[in-house]
């Protein structure tokens, strides 16, 4: 079979099975950044022994345990705790004083994965002064990434390099005031996850829940198309309070979306942005 | 296949390369840098090029190469429009794919044979995109990266280099990219036939450089 022929069938099968998904489960991919989505999909394949999406297809529409495996492929994120220090250092320097002045305080960290970011926020804010006044939503698609950033337990061997972030940060602590280590692992201390609310939501599907003054999305719009990117920061957009602040990934900017004009850079090199006055 | 091989002068349908896709470690540096400086205004494909780097600095690659390149040269970001005649470098911790559009792509997935950005990830992404509107380049490296892609970009009809192994200060990638060919194809592939051929060309650095000129002035690069 000549290649181009192989590649558009290896196409078709993947729409078809993204249109699976959404129909069975109601999971929507089908605006996710499709390149990507094929890397994570071929290697699924090993996983689940079949030889083409097709077959896939068959399994995970009539074995739900195989639509959950699947799930893990297709969502789950590792990051760092306190991935790109200087993200966080300006956070500290240039949000936290206007987050100051607010009686209480919202965060939304949209796409929380297995919680690093979620733990690296509160404790910041808890160095600031401000956490016992602060409420961070924590969404994600994927349950089982859910409980896992609720129990707030990270390997041992990752903590040497979040603890180097943390300094780089401008940590004014040590990160290992927060957490015990046990058995090869370490636990965050339960009063961070009483600011914490755990939550399941899906930026494709679902809409704004709750008013906030910080957004922080990051490494999560780099795997949407650009309707769905532009879906997503639209929620961000209503979601946020007057001038709210949104942070996201390094390498990701408002350039190239329709949402750029209802936004002004305010950390530009790292990608803070704050909602425009009026609307 | 031999035969129409010898005779093609074209990408297999007429029109020209819309891409350039180089993968390079350890060495490849001063490889770059006998390529890029060569690519003349007016090159008919983008040119998109994955170094590995490390994952906690800035990289400089766009502060090294801007002043010495005829072409624009940038760091990718996400969803930017891929345009001809330009150049990207993936930045250091992202993986760069490319999407429909074409355009740009980033994630954070895992790293690839230690590697983010890995050269199998754009040089795949790159042959489902691109098919055989593509150029691969692989270059001086330390460990096996971009031996899958580059025969990816083969199988899918696009145009392959391999810098030479013995030109190479790190000939491991290089070496392992070839592995992948029975010996007896890369000795039969002719050494400046456009088209489809049996296995990558195999060219030293300046043989590289001279081939783009070439491919240029022949309207397909």
């Amino acid at each position: 079979m000549p290649h181009k022929t192989k590649a558009r069938i290896a196409d078709i099968e993947q729409r078809l099975l993204l249109d699976a998904i959404y129909h069975q489960y109601h999971y929507d991919f089908r605006a996710y950044a499709q390149a990507s989505l094929k890397r994570r999909l071929q290697s699924a394949l090993t996983q689940f022994s079949c030889k083409t999406l097709s077959q896939l297809q068959d399994r995970v529409l009539h074995e739900p345990a195989v639509f959950t495996g699947l799930l893990q492929y297709l969502t789950v994120q590792v990051s760092d705790m306190f991935r790109d220090p200087s993200y966080f250092l300006a956070l500290r320097n240039e949000v936290v004083p206007i987050l100051r002045t607010y009686p209480s305080i919202k965060v939304w960290v949209a796409g929380c994965s297995t919680g690093e970011e979620v733990y690296s926020l509160a404790i910041l804010l808890h160095e600031e002064g401000l956490l016992d006044r602060t409420l961070i939503y924590a969404t994600d698609i994927n349950p089982h990434a859910l409980r896992a950033a609720e129990q707030g337990v990270f390997d041992l061997d990752r903590v040497a390099a979040f603890t180097e972030n943390h300094a780089r940060a401008g940590g004014r602590s040590s990160l290992s005031d927060y957490y015990t280590a046990r058995y090869g692992r370490v636990v965050f201390d339960k009063a961070l996850r009483e600011h914490m609310v755990f939550s399941d939501h899906s930026l494709a599907t679902d809409s704004v829940f709750a008013e906030v003054h910080l957004i922080s999305c990051r490494n999560v719009l780099i795997y949407f198309e650009r309707d769905l990117q532009n879906r997503a920061l639209g929620l961000f957009h209503d979601a946020l309070v007057h001038r709210g602040f949104l942070g996201l990934g390094s390498k990701e900017s408002l350039r190239f979306s329709a949402q750029a004009e209802h936004f002004d850079d305010f950390v530009l090199e790292d990608r803070i942005y704050r909602k425009k006055a009026g609307r | 296949m031999n035969a129409s091989a010898a005779h093609a002068s074209n990408t297999p349908d007429g029109g020209p390369y819309q891409a350039i896709v180089i993968g390079g470690s350890s060495g490849a540096i001063d490889v770059l840098n006998v390529l890029l400086p060569r690519l003349p205004v007016g090159l008919r494909a983008a040119v998109i090029v994955v170094l590995h780097l490390p994952r906690d600095r800035r990289s400089l690659l766009v502060d090294i190469f801007r002043p010495r390149c005829a072409l624009p040269v940038q760091e990718a970001e996400d969803q930017q429009p891929i345009q001809a005649g330009h150049l990207y470098f993936a930045p250091p911790d992202y993986h760069l794919l490319i999407d429909s559009g074409p355009r740009l792509a980033l994630s954070v997935d895992a790293p690839l044979h230690f590697s983010r950005p890995s050269i199998d990830v754009l040089f795949e992404s790159a042959a489902d995109g691109y098919g055989d509107k593509l150029v691969g380049v692989l270059l001086s490296g330390a460990n096996d990266d971009g031996a899958a892609g580059l025969a990816a970009i083969h199988a899918a009809g696009g145009y392959t280099i391999v810098q030479d192994p013995a030109s190479a200060s790190m000939p491991t990638m290089p070496e392992a990219a070839l592995a992948r060919f029975p010996r007896q194809t890369l000795r039969q592939t002719p050494s400046n036939t456009p088209g489809k051929t049996p296995a990558p060309h195999v060219l030293t650095p300046e043989a590289i450089a001279a081939r783009f000129v070439q491919l240029h002035a022949q309207r397909l690069l």
